[in-house]
């Protein structure tokens, strides 16, 4: 079998593996969710009908079998509160995970490739001293601080933004954008720090290579230098980086998105949780799980794909 | 004074750490304190912090906040270096399947996002110090695992191991006394980035109701609680954040310092 086949076929233990885990970890919760279902003044006939009909009173391998065969299904159970299938509430905060994810992404872009441009290219003590402080707020400040700090200045004081809430793309883009510039500034300021970093590290890298020499011994001018033949070269593990930060952005935003009250991904698993409503706790750990051991394998794909070397080991 | 960044890193974090030794001392007020006739006042002499919306003294919560953050992080770094130790070295050292088995699967799980790990275990076992502690380690176990075998694997080649094993010394002995001393330069720069991510995973966790349940003095339950009143007390926000933000902005630069000072291979400038 191909190295690739194999590789592929590796993320069927993998994922069951994980599934599985998700399914113990729910079961261990202290407390009885029937109960939290019936209510307080549930009798006991109707608190034994709610198991039965949620097929809890069977042997726990029954459970595991049935819900895993439903799984397969795309069958994730429904809200305990909202009756709501799990799986189509998963999928209509998908877009909006997804759009702070990219929305995040470039805003880093925008600010790190160019800071860490000219700290490569104009290496003085002050450029010196403002990239660390860029780079240092950006390791130091955690994400949803920095959205508190940029809530207070730019809606409280400013008046620029609604506070929290989410506006779809179908009500127009200025809607849209109001809601979500900034929480993507506040995720995205906290990427740009890695990748700044990144491109100046490999960009300093590159600048000391021969073929820099020769393109500056034939007289090229010192910014097509910079641009046509040094960045090019330094941007390939950045944009690697940049790829694997969408994965974790896409599926870590918990915190600015309960801040910012974005109906993402990451504030319903938080709901979930705090309202102990359970199958969507485990539907929304599986549903990341899943798209994580998927970029995963994507990412090893694609190296492969574009470093031959790979492919002899 | 050539390492200005172990320097000015270590004088931010014993700093920090002689506030949460002795800053409630000198504080004297009890920071759960409620003053129902003084909610939300502005800095003052008496409040310099200001009071937050029980009239809780600010900066008395902040000082004692310093202590629930270091003792988190100070835990979950102590704790997650014995049992990655223990782990990476003897994994490292015997290698074979169940090496390879258990690298596939820390690979798998420090692909997930850490906060999401912990949501999901402080989802099981409740909210409480003691719960997100553990929580954390189990976070932090697989990173310095992983740092510890690449260390170790390195370390297991050399001459000295070999010639160790050639006079016949026990396993064991060759591993404590021989591959762990070696491997200490990357396994510190990693403790001090675990203890970084301790330190923010709690402060997370708490401002999003998981952590450390109220009233305690939590810097991430202070922010939690100061949203509210971002328009009317910014102080109950602006001064935990502050906090947080030089206890994290201390122990980064001590990691970087520490990781200059003692293998300058892997300085990043």
């Amino acid at each position: 079998m191909g190295w690739v086949a194999r590789r592929v076929v590796a993320v069927v233990p993998i994922w069951w593996v994980v599934a599985s885990i998700v399914f113990v970890l729910v079961r261990l919760v202290p407390g009885d969710p029937v109960l939290l279902i019936a209510g307080t003044d549930a009798s006991a006939e109707q608190v034994q009908e709610i198991r039965s009909s949620l097929g809890l009173d069977l042997p726990v391998h029954e459970q595991y079998a049935r819900w895993f065969g439903r799984l397969l299904h795309g069958d994730m159970g429904r809200s305990l509160f909202s009756r709501e299938p799990v799986a189509r509430d998963l999928l209509d905060r998908v877009p909006v995970s997804l759009q702070l994810a990219l929305s995040a992404t470039v805003v880093s872009v925008l600010i790190a490739i160019p800071a860490g441009v000219v700290a490569a290219a104009r290496r003085n003590a002050l450029s010196e001293a403002a990239f660390a402080a860029v780079t240092m707020t950006g390791v130091c400040v955690p994400s949803f601080v920095m959205g508190l700090l940029l809530m207070l200045l730019l809606s409280v004081y400013a008046g620029l933004f609604p506070i929290r809430g989410y506006e779809p793309l179908s009500q127009g883009v200025v809607n849209w954008a109001r809601y979500m510039v900034l929480p993507a500034v506040a995720y995205g300021l906290i990427q740009a720090a890695g990748v700044a970093r990144m491109t100046r590290s490999t960009l300093l890298e590159v600048l000391g290579e021969d073929f820099i020499r020769t393109a500056r011994a034939k007289g090229l001018a010192g910014w097509i230098v910079l641009y046509k033949h040094a960045l090019r070269n330094a941007l390939i593990p950045v944009v690697t980086l940049i790829g694997l930060n969408v994965g974790v952005l896409f599926t870590g935003a918990v915190v600015i998105e309960t801040l910012f009250g974005l109906p993402g991904l990451g504030a319903f698993l938080v709901t979930g949780i705090l309202k102990r409503d359970y199958p969507i706790v485990q539907g929304a750990i599986l549903f990341i799980s899943t798209f994580l051991v998927l970029v995963n394998l994507g990412v090893d794909l694609l190296y492969r794909a574009i470093d031959p070397r790979l492919r002899r080991a | 004074m050539r390492n200005r960044l172990l320097w000015s890193g270590g004088a931010l974090a014993v700093f920090v750490l002689l506030t949460a030794a002795i800053g409630p001392l000198v504080v004297g007020r009890d920071p759960t304190a409620q003053d129902i006739l003084a909610r939300t006042r502005p800095p003052s002499a008496h409040h310099p912090f200001g009071t937050d919306r029980l009239g809780r003294d600010v900066f008395a919560r902040v000082v004692y906040g310093a202590r629930i953050a270091l003792l988190t992080g100070g835990v979950v770094a102590a704790a997650s270096l014995a049992v990655g130790l223990v782990i990476g070295t003897i994994t490292a050292y015997y290698g074979g399947r169940v090496d390879s088995l258990l690298m596939r699967g820390i690979d798998v799980f420090m692909s997930f996002p850490g906060i999401l790990v912990a949501i999901s275990v402080m989802a099981v076992l409740g909210q409480g110090l003691r719960n997100m502690i553990l929580a954390l380690v189990l976070v932090q176990i697989p990173r310095l695992v992983w740092v510890v075998r690449a260390a170790a694997l390195q370390v297991r080649e050399r001459d000295y191991v070999q010639a160790m094993r050639a006079v016949g010394a026990r396993d064991g002995y060759i591993m404590w006394r021989h591959i762990v001393p070696n491997c200490l330069a990357p396994v510190v720069v990693q403790v001090s980035l675990s203890f970084v991510e301790a330190v923010r995973t709690e402060a997370t966790l708490s401002f999003l109701g998981l952590g450390v349940p109220p009233p305690a003095p939590s810097w991430g339950n202070m922010l939690d609680d100061g949203r509210v009143f971002l328009q009317t007390a910014p102080w109950m926000i602006l001064f935990p954040a502050g906090a947080l933000a030089l206890t994290i902005l201390g122990m980064s630069l001590l990691g970087d310092g520490l990781r200059d000072a003692l293998d300058p291979k892997l300085r990043t400038h």
